[in-house]
C-alpha cells in the first residue's frame, strides 16, 4: 500500500500522536478495559495504520474478485450479480411435516432447500430402534427408506431446486435415495443439484456424529466423491465444515484451519484414489459459522479463500481455476445465541448474516431466535429468512465487491488469519497429519481449551452476554415454541413396520449381500465401489438402518477417547 | 453435610442417548474438576442403564445429565426411574442442555433437582451441587 519511506513518517506521526493526543486523553479518560479482545479472545490494537501491512502486495494480497486468489470474492461481480443463496435448515417430525416446512420456506422466498435430519437418522438407525427412543423427529427429520424421502420432497421439482443435507455418517445412504427420488421424478443425472455434508473428519473432531473408525469412514467419504465426479457434475459432495469445529468452543482461527487441514485429507485421498484432482476439486464445498464478532469473521472467510486457492494451485498442483474456489455455506452462530430475552437474538442474527455476506459467502442460513429452546416455530424462521432479504434489498452492503478491502484492520486481520493458519497447518503435518492428530486428541484438546477459556472470561464478565450476565431481567414472558410430541415416532414405527412387510425380500437380500461383500472389498476404487451398491439397496427398500447396519458389522464402531 | 464435606463430592458427568453435544458437559466436567470434586466423564451415547449403573459403580453423589437433542423428557425421568428401581436415593440428579421452560417443570416433578440452561454459570452450578449433595452413609 505505501512505500518504505511513507511508511517511516506514518509510525513517527503515530508516536507524537501517541505522546500528544492519547497520552493525555488517556490520563483523563482511560480505556473500558485493560485489554480488548475479539469474540476468539485475540488481543485487538486501539488503531490499525498502514504500518500493521509492511510488504502488503495489492497483486498478490488481494487481487481481483474472481481471480486468484480470490481475497476479494469467487466472481468478479459477486452480489450484483447474482445473490447468496438463502437456504434455511429445515426439518422435524416426520417427511410430511417437514415438505410443508419446504414449501412454505420456498413460498417466502427462500431460493435453496437445506434438510435437517433426526439423530436417529444422522446415526444410521431406524426409528424402532432402542437407541432412537424418545428421538424421533425431535431434532430433524425422520427418514428410515426412500418411501420417507419420496414424502420429503412430494411436489417439490428435484430438477429446479437444489438441496442440501446435513447428514455425515451415512451421506451416501441419503444421497443415494435423493437420486432414487430424482430418477422417479424424470431428473437426468447431469441436472441434479445440491450438497451432502458427508464431511467425517468434523465428527471426531467435533460434531460426534462418527459410526465407524476413521479409515472406512474416510473411504465411504472418498467413494462418494468418485461417484459425484463420474455422475453428477452438480453436485458438491462434501461440506468441509467449520461450522461444527466452532460451535463446540473453537476460535475463529482454530475453525479455519482444523477446516482446512480436513479439506486437504479429502483431496489427498480422492488423489490415492486415482482421480485427477481437478476431475472434483471444483465440487468440493466449505460450511463456516458466522459469529457475532464482525471484522474477526470476514478476515476469516477472505483469508479462508486466499489460503484454498493458494493450497490447491501450489501444493496440489491444480489447473482448472475452478479448482482453486473455496466455495463456501455459512450458518449464523447458534452456540452464540441466549435463552433469556430472546429476541435480541434477531439482533445478533443480523449482524452475524452481515458478517457472511460481508464475507463474501456463496450461501447463507440464519438461526431462529427460539434457538437456544427448541427448534424454530414458522414465525420466527421467517424472520430469520426476513433477515438475509432486509440485508440484500435494504443495507447497501450488496452494491459493490468486498466492500471492507483496503482497511488496514480488516486486511491485518485477514493477514493474522492466515499466518496462524499456516503455523496450525504446520503443528498438524509435524503430528503426522491431520487423521493422525484426530487420533491423538489435537483438535478436540484445543477446542476443549478454546471452550473453557471463553466461559471463563464470560463468568469473570470480561466478555459480556447481554440479557446474560449483564442487562439481565427477572421476569420473562414465554415465546411459543415448536413441541414436538412422541406421535412421529408412533407413526415413523407403523410406517416402517408395513414397509419391511411390503417390500421385495429376494431383492432386498441381494442387494444387501452384495453391498456387504464389497464394504469387505480390497478393491475399492473398482469393483468394491460402494455408492453402486448402496444405490441398489435404496432402490429395493432397503431400511436406513438395514444398510448402515451392514457397514456396522464389517467395519466395527469408533470409540472416542475421553477428552475434557 | 459435615460427611459429604470430609471426602471430595463425586460427580458422575454423562451424556445420555444419541446427542453428541458435549461443549457444556465438558466445561462443566472441568470446572467441577478445578473447584475440587471427583468428577467421571461417561462420555457419549450412554443408556440411561448405563449411567445408572457407573453412577452405582463409581459411588457417585450426583449425576449431571447433558441433552441438546430434544430427547430430555424420554431419558432424564427414565435415569430417575432406574435409580428408583435399584433402590438409589442417595444420589442428586442435576441436568442441563436445549430444554424448554415447561419442560424444567415437569422434569422436577420426576425428581431432578435442578436444570442448568443456557446462560448457567458452572459458578452457579458448582454451587447448588455443593449445596444440595445428600449425604452419604
Amino acid at each position: 500500500m505505501s512505500e518504505k519511506k511513507d511508511l517511516k513518517r506514518i509510525e513517527q506521526e503515530k508516536e507524537r500522536w501517541e505522546a500528544e493526543t492519547l497520552k493525555p486523553t488517556l490520563k483523563k479518560n482511560p480505556e473500558r478495559a485493560e485489554r480488548f479482545t475479539s469474540v476468539s479472545m485475540t488481543p485487538i490494537e486501539r488503531l490499525y495504520t498502514a504500518t500493521d501491512l509492511p510488504g502488503w502486495d495489492f497483486m498478490k494480497d488481494l487481487g481481483f474478485p474472481g481471480e486468484y486468489p480470490y481475497t476479494r470474492g469467487l466472481h468478479p461481480t459477486m452480489y450484483r450479480g447474482k445473490l447468496w443463496t438463502m437456504r434455511m435448515f429445515a426439518g422435524f417430525g416426520t417427511a410430511v411435516e417437514t415438505n410443508r416446512r419446504f414449501k412454505y420456506l420456498l413460498e417466502q422466498g427462500q431460493m435453496g432447500l437445506s434438510t435437517a435430519f433426526d439423530l436417529p437418522t444422522l446415526m444410521g438407525y431406524d426409528s424402532d430402534h432402542p437407541f432412537s427412543a424418545g428421538e424421533v423427529g425431535k431434532c430433524g427429520v425422520a427418514i428410515d427408506s426412500l418411501a420417507d424421502m419420496e414424502m420429503l420432497f412430494d411436489g417439490i421439482p428435484l430438477g429446479e431446486v437444489t438441496t442440501s443435507m446435513t447428514i455425515t455418517s451415512p451421506a451416501s445412504v441419503l444421497w443415494a435415495m435423493y437420486v432414487a427420488v430424482c430418477e422417479k421424478q424424470g431428473v437426468p443425472y447431469h441436472c441434479i443439484g445440491g450438497t451432502i455434508q458427508n464431511d467425517i473428519l468434523k465428527e471426531y473432531i467435533a460434531q460426534k456424529e462418527y459410526i465407524y473408525p476413521i479409515e472406512p469412514s474416510v473411504r465411504l467419504v472418498t467413494d462418494t466423491v468418485l461417484f459425484g465426479a463420474h455422475h453428477l457434475p452438480r453436485w458438491n459432495t462434501i461440506s468441509i465444515s467449520g461450522y461444527h469445529i466452532r460451535e463446540a468452543g473453537s476460535t475463529a482461527l482454530q475453525e479455519l484451519a482444523f477446516t482446512l487441514a480436513d479439506g486437504m485429507v479429502y483431496v489427498e485421498e480422492a488423489i490415492r484414489a486415482g482421480l485427477d484432482v481437478d476431475a472434483f476439486a471444483p465440487r468440493l464445498s466449505f460450511f463456516f459459522d458466522c459469529h457475532n464478532d464482525l471484522f474477526e469473521e470476514v478476515a476469516k472467510f477472505r483469508a479462508a479463500r486466499r489460503l484454498w486457492a493458494r493450497l490447491m494451485r501450489e501444493k496440489f498442483g491444480a489447473k482448472d481455476p475452478h479448482s482453486w474456489l473455496l466455495r463456501t455455506h455459512a450458518q449464523t452462530a447458534g452456540c452464540s445465541l441466549t435463552a433469556q430475552q430472546p429476541h435480541n437474538n434477531i439482533a445478533r442474527v443480523a449482524i452475524q448474516a452481515l458478517a457472511g455476506v460481508l464475507g463474501g459467502t456463496q450461501s447463507l442460513h440464519t438461526n431462529a431466535m427460539d434457538e437456544a429452546m427448541a427448534l424454530p416455530t414458522e414465525e420466527a424462521a421467517t424472520i430469520a429468512l426476513r433477515t438475509q432479504q432486509i440485508i440484500a434489498h435494504e443495507s447497501g452492503v450488496t452494491n459493490t465487491v468486498d466492500p471492507l478491502a483496503g482497511s488496514y484492520y480488516v486486511e491485518k486481520l485477514t493477514n493474522q488469519m492466515e499466518e496462524g493458519a499456516w503455523e496450525y497447518f504446520k503443528r498438524i503435518e509435524d503430528l503426522g497429519g491431520m487423521i493422525r492428530a484426530v487420533e491423538r486428541g489435537f483438535p478436540q484438546r484445543e477446542i476443549a481449551d478454546a471452550a473453557y477459556t471463553y466461559q471463563q472470561a464470560i463468568e469473570r464478565e470480561e466478555k459480556i452476554i447481554v440479557g446474560v450476565n449483564r442487562f439481565t431481567t427477572d421476569e420473562e414472558p414465554p415465546i411459543p415454541l415448536l413441541y414436538i410430541n412422541r406421535e412421529a415416532e408412533a407413526q415413523q414405527i407403523d410406517r416402517l413396520q408395513q414397509l419391511r412387510r411390503s417390500r421385495n425380500k429376494d431383492a432386498l437380500m441381494l442387494s444387501l449381500d452384495a453391498l456387504r461383500q464389497a464394504a469387505a472389498g480390497k478393491d475399492p476404487w473398482g469393483k468394491d465401489l460402494l455408492m453402486p451398491r448402496i444405490l441398489d439397496a435404496v432402490r429395493a427398500y432397503a431400511t436406513l438402518g438395514e444398510i448402515m447396519g451392514v457397514f456396522r458389522e464389517v467395519w466395527g464402531e469408533y470409540t472416542e477417547p475421553n477428552i475434557i | 453435610m459435615a460427611e459429604v464435606a470430609q471426602r471430595k463430592i463425586r460427580v458422575l458427568i454423562a451424556k445420555p442417548g444419541l446427542d453428541g453435544h458435549d461443549r457444556g458437559a465438558k466445561v462443566i466436567a472441568r470446572a467441577f474438576r478445578d473447584a475440587g470434586m471427583e468428577v467421571i466423564y461417561t462420555g457419549l451415547r450412554q443408556t440411561p442403564e448405563m449411567i445408572v449403573s457407573a453412577a452405582i459403580q463409581e459411588d457417585v453423589d450426583a449425576i449431571g445429565l447433558s441433552c441438546l437433542s430434544g430427547a430430555h423428557m424420554h431419558l432424564f425421568p427414565r435415569v430417575m426411574e432406574l435409580l428408583k428401581e435399584r433402590g438409589v436415593d442417595d444420589i442428586m440428579v442435576f441436568g442441563g442442555g436445549t430444554i424448554p421452560d415447561e419442560d424444567i417443570a415437569k422434569l422436577k416433578a420426576a425428581g431432578i433437582a435442578a436444570i442448568f440452561t443456557p446462560g448457567a454459570t458452572t459458578g452457579e452450578t458448582i454451587e447448588f451441587v455443593k449445596k444440595n449433595v445428600k449425604a452419604k452413609s
